[in-house]
């Protein structure tokens, strides 16, 4: 892509930058700028890096607490784990590139946000994703699934790290842009922590790992902006991923730091030099002056202009302590790795830029940064869908159990998961396909990870869809027997400019707020994806979390499988009648056809009573088998576990008989199945009676069948087939 | 027992296999770099698994050219022991250490998922802690577990007993269904000629601890410390 030749309004609509706001860089700088600065000033005040939209609601976000190092604004978050050891974390999308180009768009989101973390200097030890396409017979839907799943297992199985869990749904409001969510978390030493604020002066600026090429140029530029039906002609500034120097770039960098060479470290991601460069003196309160000559370049004749707005993957800049310089490079060339000294730090607060003899930029670095617009825009609230009223009974409701584990947004994600590595490093002590992903971290303590978000409850209601997620993320955490310690949050909605879109990202973030609060579980990173529209539809609001726990004692943990048969089946944290609310249940969709009514409401503090009320007797050692209830409610909760385990279960008819819809699948929140041997269920219910935690014995394990009160038992193998099938031969289709 | 694990550019379950070997046989193994020419004095050598220079050309064909090869090649060649897995089997193939090929799999996709396998050869260093016939559960994670030779290979490599492992249902029975990736007569792992150098696709460095949902591995390492 070649710089135009002159700046007319055109140029700068197409860089996304509005006529007031390249009023406000004239005014900045006193002059015209140059297509290189044009370019820079793009790259640094679109939606993507500045977060013009969203930033004075997500200083609304508690993003502090005992455990937290270090909250938003680096790399990824910092969360205190004890004996000197953290976990760093963090969600970031892809939306944009994948829905372009899925394989490539996939990997090189993994592989960005692989590099967010050992950028901080952490070792990356869990992956998960959270993938949201069209409907399954929209004629894209196929592709995209095939590239995108593809592509994630591509980069992370080459590079390494296990993927333990994830989600993926498929709704029609996704058919134009789908979203690819990235979570990856590492392990570091506490006294062994990298940040991005430079501090020197004069001292080298180095650039480590893949050469600079002309893939990516605007990548961030357009992350900003809708599509449309010509979005396809933007396939070139999709980059391409290479986990094999990412793998070396990783191990060189631990080696670097490990060495002490590092002052400042960051990775060159969205908006590649420009973005690293800037933050890295800005945050350091210094200068930074780039020779451009010294950038190794993949072709030749690259101008200014191309290499300040390139993304090729696998780049990293740093700040070195010039007597360890050499140390430095022989690590990088052992690696095979390119190494060059490109620029300097200064105490000039300037961003100069050099290239062939001439100053391409010459720009006032913090402005770069601090003076990017903040809008606070127009929000409006859409009126809240109307409650559903009426009786919903069913002619079986084991017919419609089978119905939904089939149904394409409640089937097994084997498919999915079998190409992702979940056992690379030997330390996954839970897979997916149960309520959490667990990872070891030392002899006895572990990591547990979930992703989670409701899109249709959002869509209803994107305050209380939002505190949904939080929960649910909350509860999958505790349900593993862990303590949840904070979140990451993955923002992905549609254009903030329509009033009624800003509504629901504000609405979002609201939501998130109080959950987080409540909960205690603060949000140390995150990432805003706007503008998923595509000819002016956009996404259901996705204000997708994920969530990670600590396991102090890895014998104390629970799973999902029925354990033996005659264990006992409590629900806990359940109203009277077990289950009612079918507003935006998967049953009122799959089996009505309807998406209808409001998302059930989430009770933080009662969330949080029965959680910990779980979490503890799981440590206490009471029980045998624990699973939180989510989409589908107590019928597809208790088949989840009847098909991890090939135990089935006989469950009592509910007191009104005539509610067995509402009690099987209703989706009422804050809500555990567990189940106890008979030794323990004095001792459950002392616990649950002490803590105000509603429980009731609603069956019994064994046999090899499922029934539901009143139905006909159904065979485990019967609803693993139904579970199984669907994926499979959907993708052979 | 004394052993080393190799490290290529891009292999990733070098600490997966050095922990296992050191969780069971007490002695931590060296780490031996490939442009490395001379191997330390040790027992085992181990090619672990991983992406080594990315798969991009043939998985294992760039590796199998790395400067420690020849001392590999040396140290099989006087009867020292070398186990490759996964892209480990890869490399000792495309060094003509082990006979055939790995292609992709069956399905072209990557696969990662526990299957079972038979042990059919349990007279060697690496299998003797098993019994001939003994079905083990194991992990698989590649994109290239294809084993393919042709029909004479395949003859001397049934013929000297030469296959170690078979893919098998739980019951211990070869079917279409059980092999994960199409090889050949559900071929999982072989020996050369000397049955000292042992190429597996499975990770059994990956099931050594009941906290990591069983311990059918561990019987290798042990019988190599033995």
């Amino acid at each position: 892509m070649n710089a135009p030749a002159r700046i007319t309004p055109t140029v700068i609509a197409a860089h996304g930058l509005r006529p007031d706001e390249y009023d406000r860089i004239l005014a900045l700088i006193g002059r015209e700028p140059t297509m290189t600065e044009l370019g820079i000033f793009s790259a640094m005040w679109n939606e993507h890096c500045s977060y013009k939209s969203s930033k004075k609601w997500l200083r609304t976000l508690p993003t502090t607490g005992e455990r937290v190092i270090c909250g938003p604004g680096e790399n990824a978050g910092v969360v205190d784990i004890g004996d000197g050891l953290a976990v760093i974390f963090k969600m970031e999308s892809h939306n944009h590139p994948s829905f372009i180009e899925p394989y490539q768009g996939a990997a090189t989101g993994v592989g960005g946000i692989l590099r967010d973390v050992f950028t901080m200097g952490a070792r990356p030890i869990a992956a998960m994703n959270a993938l949201r396409f069209g409907a399954p017979d929209h004629p894209r839907t196929r592709h995209l699934v095939g590239g995108v799943v593809a592509g994630v297992g591509g980069y992370g199985n080459s590079f390494g790290v296990p993927t333990v869990g994830g989600e993926v749904n498929f709704h029609r409001g996704y058919n134009g842009n789908i979203l690819v969510n990235a979570f990856a978390a590492g392990i570091a030493r506490t006294d062994a922590i990298f940040y991005s604020k430079a501090s020197g002066v004069g001292l080298p600026v180095v650039y480590l790992g893949s050469k600079t090429g002309r893939d990516g140029i605007h990548g961030a530029s357009m992350a900003s902006a809708e599509f449309d039906d010509a979005s396809e002609e933007k396939r070139p500034t999709v980059q391409v991923g290479d986990p094999f120097s990412e793998k070396l770039l990783l191990e060189a960098c631990l080696e670097l730091m490990a060495s002490g060479a590092v002052v400042a470290i960051q990775d060159m991601g969205a908006a590649g030099l420009t973005c690293s460069a800037v933050e890295m003196g800005a945050k350091g309160d210094l200068g930074i002056e780039l020779d451009l000559d010294k950038v190794p370049c993949r072709e030749a004749g690259m101008t200014a202009y191309e290499m300040m707005l390139s993304e090729s993957q696998e780049r990293m800049l740093m700040v070195l302590r010039p007597e360890q310089e050499l140390e430095a490079e022989a690590i990088f060339r052992k690696w095979g790795l390119d190494f060059a000294i490109v620029g300097r730090t200064t105490d000039d607060l300037r961003f100069r830029v050099l290239h062939k003899g001439k100053v391409e930029a010459d720009l006032p670095i913090k402005d770069l940064g601090d003076q990017a617009p903040e809008y606070d825009r127009p929000h409006s609230k859409k009126p809240p869908p109307l409650p559903l009223v009426g009786d919903f009974a069913s002619r079986d409701v084991g017919e419609d159990l089978l119905k939904i584990l089939a149904a394409p947004d409640m089937s097994s994600r084997r498919w999915v998961w079998e190409q992702y590595d979940t056992l690379i490093r030997g330390d996954t002590m839970q897979r997916p396909g149960g309520d959490a992903g667990i990872v070891r971290v030392t002899a006895t303590k572990a990591l547990a990870f979930s992703a989670d978000v409701t899109p249709r409850y959002c869509a209803a209601d994107a305050f209380e869809g939002a505190k949904q997620a939080v929960a649910e993320c909350w509860r999958n955490l505790t349900a593993v027997g862990a303590e949840p310690l904070a979140v990451t949050d993955n923002l992905n909605f549609g254009n903030p400019e329509k009033p009624e879109i800003m509504g629901e990202l504000v609405d979002g973030i609201r939501g998130i707020g109080e959950a987080c609060r409540a909960l205690a579980f603060p949000v140390v990173s995150g990432n805003v994806s706007l503008y998923n529209e595509t000819n002016g539809t956009a996404i259901p609001p996705t204000p997708a979390i994920a969530g990670v726990g600590l396991i102090d004692d890895l014998a104390r943990t629970a799973t999902i499988g029925f354990k033996a048969g005659g264990d006992a089946i409590y629900l806990v944290g359940a109203p009277a009648n077990w289950g009612q609310h079918l507003g935006q249940s998967v049953w009122l969709r799959e089996i009505r056809g309807e998406e209808a009514g409001l998302p059930p409401p989430v009770d933080l503090a009662h969330e949080k009573r029965v959680g910990d009320c779980v979490r503890a007797a799981i440590r206490a050692g009471l029980l045998s088998a624990v699973h939180d209830l989510s989409d589908g409610g107590l019928a597809v909760a208790l088949a989840e576990m009847a098909m991890a385990s090939g135990i089935g279960a006989v469950i009592e008819t509910p007191a009104n008989a005539r509610a067995l819809v509402p009690a099987f699948f209703g989706e009422e929140q804050g809500r555990y199945l567990v189940t106890v041997d008979a030794g323990n269920a004095e001792a459950l219910a002392r616990r649950a009676a002490a803590a105000n935690v509603a429980i009731v014995r609603i069956g019994e394990t064994g046999g090899n069948e499922l029934k539901l009160g009143p139905a006909r038992g159904i065979p485990v193998a019967s609803l693993r087939k139904a579970h199984e099938s669907w994926f499979p031969a959907f993708m052979a289709r | 027992m004394k052993s080393a694990v190799v490290v290529f550019p891009g292999s990733n379950r070098d600490r997966d296999v050095q922990v296992a070997l050191e969780t069971v046989t007490g002695q931590e193994p060296a780490r031996v770099w490939y442009a490395e020419t001379e191997l330390p004095k040790v027992d085992l050598v181990v090619l672990p698994g991983g992406f080594s220079y990315g798969d991009y050309l043939r998985s294992g064909a760039i590796a199998a050219r790395a400067p420690m090869m020849r001392a590999i090649a040396d140290h099989a060649a006087r009867g020292g022991l070398v186990l490759g897995v996964c892209n480990g089997f890869q490399i000792l193939c495309e060094a003509g250490l082990l006979p055939g090929v790995l292609m992709r799999n069956a399905s072209l996709k990557f696969i990662c998922r526990e299957v079972h396998l038979r042990v059919e050869a349990a007279d060697t260093p690496f299998t003797r802690r098993y019994a001939k016939g003994q079905v083990i559960r194991t992990p698989v994670a590649h994109g290239d577990g294809n084993y393919r030779c042709d029909d004479e290979t395949l003859a001397r490599l049934r013929g000297e007993n030469r296959v170690a492992f078979r893919y098998v249902d739980a019951s211990g029975n070869t079917t279409v269904d059980a092999n994960p990736n199409g090889s050949l007569d559900s071929i999982a792992g072989i020996l050369n000629e000397k049955r000292n150098v042992l190429g597996l696709m499975p990770h059994p460095e990956n099931l050594i601890e009941p906290l990591q949902g069983g311990i059918d591995g561990r019987a290798l390492f042990e019988g190599l410390a033995a």
